[in-house]
């Protein structure tokens, strides 16, 4: 029978809390940009959907080593928070957000936009004619009836921000209770040859990834149109 | 000013609008024409869901748009039913019903009660939209537009999605609505049957251009009307019950020049009523026939000939009195009775159809 470290449920703790301030920061920081992708004609829509698709193919390595670039004492962010005293954001948990923000974004972004496209521009334009200005008809008229987007996105951004390997190493390292996730943990365990270790929480990630997934089709999103 | 004053011009792709109207300020105007004519696009200019680039718009005094003036549909006091319902499914029907009512200032004036008795839907207002019928969801749809209490209503099409069934069965609601509220109706439509139920006005579109305007008495006996109207020309006439009668089952219908006697369709003496009257089932005789099936014979005068869209036929205005007629004949009995304006004749009405 498998006695956890303490570790591990440190590893596990950390990971939950990364995955939900990043699912919290990417569902405030994300709708406004799938409105604008499912609204716009403007020559810019395509560059900026590309770009925030990029991090669906990049090696993980290089969203990592670029946002490290830039975080660092050198890179224009690290003189940022350098000047404003924050010191430097490598190898910090709030280094690690940001750089998963950046990993997760089209998890949330891109459910958000089909939902918002498969709702068509009808029932804004009806909330119009009721008297809703744009920020009222978002709220009471296109939030409810993409709600299936949202729990989709979410539950993707935060499952894959638990998944994430690659860009953890680069930018956060491997500091205990700081940085060291999940993945990184059983990453730790194997190097150290702790098998029994490495499989109690590989089991766990297992349990977990297929649980989400099993979920999500049984809610099988189904963004509702216009009656 | 009790009017509506429209000027929009835009261009896009394939597809120019280029309107100037002037429109009732009260009464039902129908903006009739083949699909691709304009009408939709017209509609929501003056709703303001699409911006021309060039336009005016004034509603009874309100100046909406005009160089450097454009007020977001949100804040313009009008209510808007779409052709397919679009209810919010998120929300029950009284849900749907309170959305514009409790944004919209000046709803309150305005008896909730009144309205969901109006249009029949006091079982349905705990259901949610994707419970009702096709038929119960557009009367939902009219009374959620109703609610807000509108100073001008703009009706899309609210029938086309429907069946004949269904549409029968909004089709009186509609005009119970008409007679009870006093606001200006924009209603969309390319079914003749509906304009002639319902309008009192009637804008002709065609390629986004106007081809023809004016009260729906007016225009529909207009000789040189430029839509192609087929078996659906014909012109109305307000009439008054006069008579019943109970042995025939027959009802006398009084217009201001004369009568028709029609089927009894449980109309009541005094009642008003709306004749639509098809060129196809009007004939003309030099002789006051005799012995004929046909039991409305009325005596006129020829106004016009023109030829019909269809080689071979003639469309002759008769006047009786003051009150046009069209008959759809053919080109060789106007040659064979040597037909012409001034020509005292005997028209034969083969069916009078109720529109209301």
């Amino acid at each position: 029978m498998w006695t956890p470290d303490p570790e591990v449920w440190q590893a596990i703790w950390l990971t939950v809390q990364l995955s939900a301030i990043v699912t919290l920061i990417l569902l405030i920081a994300g709708t406004p940009i799938a409105w604008w992708l499912s609204r716009t004609s403007s020559a810019w829509k395509a560059p900026i959907a590309a770009v925030v698709a990029l991090p669906l193919v990049l090696p993980p390595t290089v969203l990592g080593f670029y946002l490290l670039i830039a975080m660092g004492p050198e890179g224009p962010v690290g003189r940022i928070t350098h000047s404003l005293g924050l010191g430097q954001l490598p190898f910090t948990f709030p280094g690690l957000v940001i750089a998963s923000v950046f990993y997760s974004l089209p998890f949330m972004v891109q459910p958000l936009q089909n939902a918002f496209e498969a709702m068509g521009r009808r029932p804004l334009e009806v909330a119009a004619t009721l008297r809703a200005s744009p920020l009222d008809a978002f709220f009471t008229v296109a939030v409810p009836m993409a709600l299936p987007g949202f729990l989709t996105a979410c539950v993707m951004t935060f499952a894959h921000t638990v998944g994430e390997f690659g860009v953890v190493l680069m930018i956060g390292g491997n500091l205990a209770g700081e940085t060291r996730v999940a993945s990184v943990q059983i990453y730790d365990y194997v190097e150290a040859m702790h098998y029994p270790q490495a499989h109690g929480l590989a089991a766990i990630m297992v349990a977990f990834s297929f649980i989400v997934l099993l979920l999500l089709q049984i809610w099988r999103p189904v963004t509702r149109k216009g009656v | 000013m009790n009017s509506i004053q429209a000027r929009f011009k835009l261009d896009w792709p394939g597809f120019s609008l280029d309107v100037d109207l002037s429109l009732p300020g009260r009464g039902v105007t129908a903006l009739f024409g083949p699909s691709g004519c304009g009408k939709t696009t017209l509609l929501r200019s003056i709703a303001g869901l699409e911006r021309p680039p060039k336009g005016l718009l004034r509603v009874n005094g309100d100046l909406w748009q005009d160089d450097g003036i454009w007020v977001p549909t949100h804040r313009r006091p009008l209510a808007y039913v779409f052709q397919e319902s679009s209810l919010f499914p998120h929300l029950s029907v009284m849900g749907n019903l309170q959305y514009g009512r409790q944004r919209a200032s000046q709803a309150n004036a305005f008896d909730l009660s009144q309205v969901i008795e109006l249009l029949g839907i006091e079982a349905l207002l705990s259901r949610k939209p994707d419970a009702l019928s096709g038929g119960e969801r557009q009367r939902v749809a009219i009374a959620r537009a109703l609610a807000v209490n509108p100073r001008l209503l703009l009706m899309d099409e609210p029938l086309a999605a429907l069946d004949m069934q269904r549409k029968q069965e909004i089709l009186p609601y509609l005009e119970r609505m008409q007679k009870t509220l006093d606001i200006p109706i924009i209603y969309v439509t390319h079914a003749p049957d509906e304009v002639a139920r319902l309008a009192h006005h009637i804008v002709m579109l065609e390629h986004g251009k106007v081809s023809a305007s004016g009260s729906l008495h007016d225009t529909l006996s207009r000789m040189d009307l430029p839509l192609r109207l087929g078996d659906d020309r014909g012109v109305i006439i307000d009439a008054r019950v006069s008579e019943i009668d109970k042995q025939w089952h027959l009802a006398r219908l009084d217009f201001a020049d004369g009568a028709f006697w029609t089927r009894d369709q449980g109309l009541a003496l005094q009642d008003t009523a709306r004749l639509h009257i098809l060129a196809r089932d009007v004939s003309i005789a030099r002789e006051k026939p005799q012995q004929s099936s046909i039991q409305n014979i009325l005596a006129g005068r020829i106004d016009r000939c023109v030829d019909d869209d269809v080689p071979g036929s003639v469309i002759v205005r008769v006047l009786i009195g003051e009150t046009p007629l069209l008959a759809r004949i053919t080109a060789r009995a106007v040659a064979d009775l040597a037909l012409k304006p001034g020509d005292a004749v005997w028209v034969q009405v083969k069916s009078v159809a109720l529109a209301r």
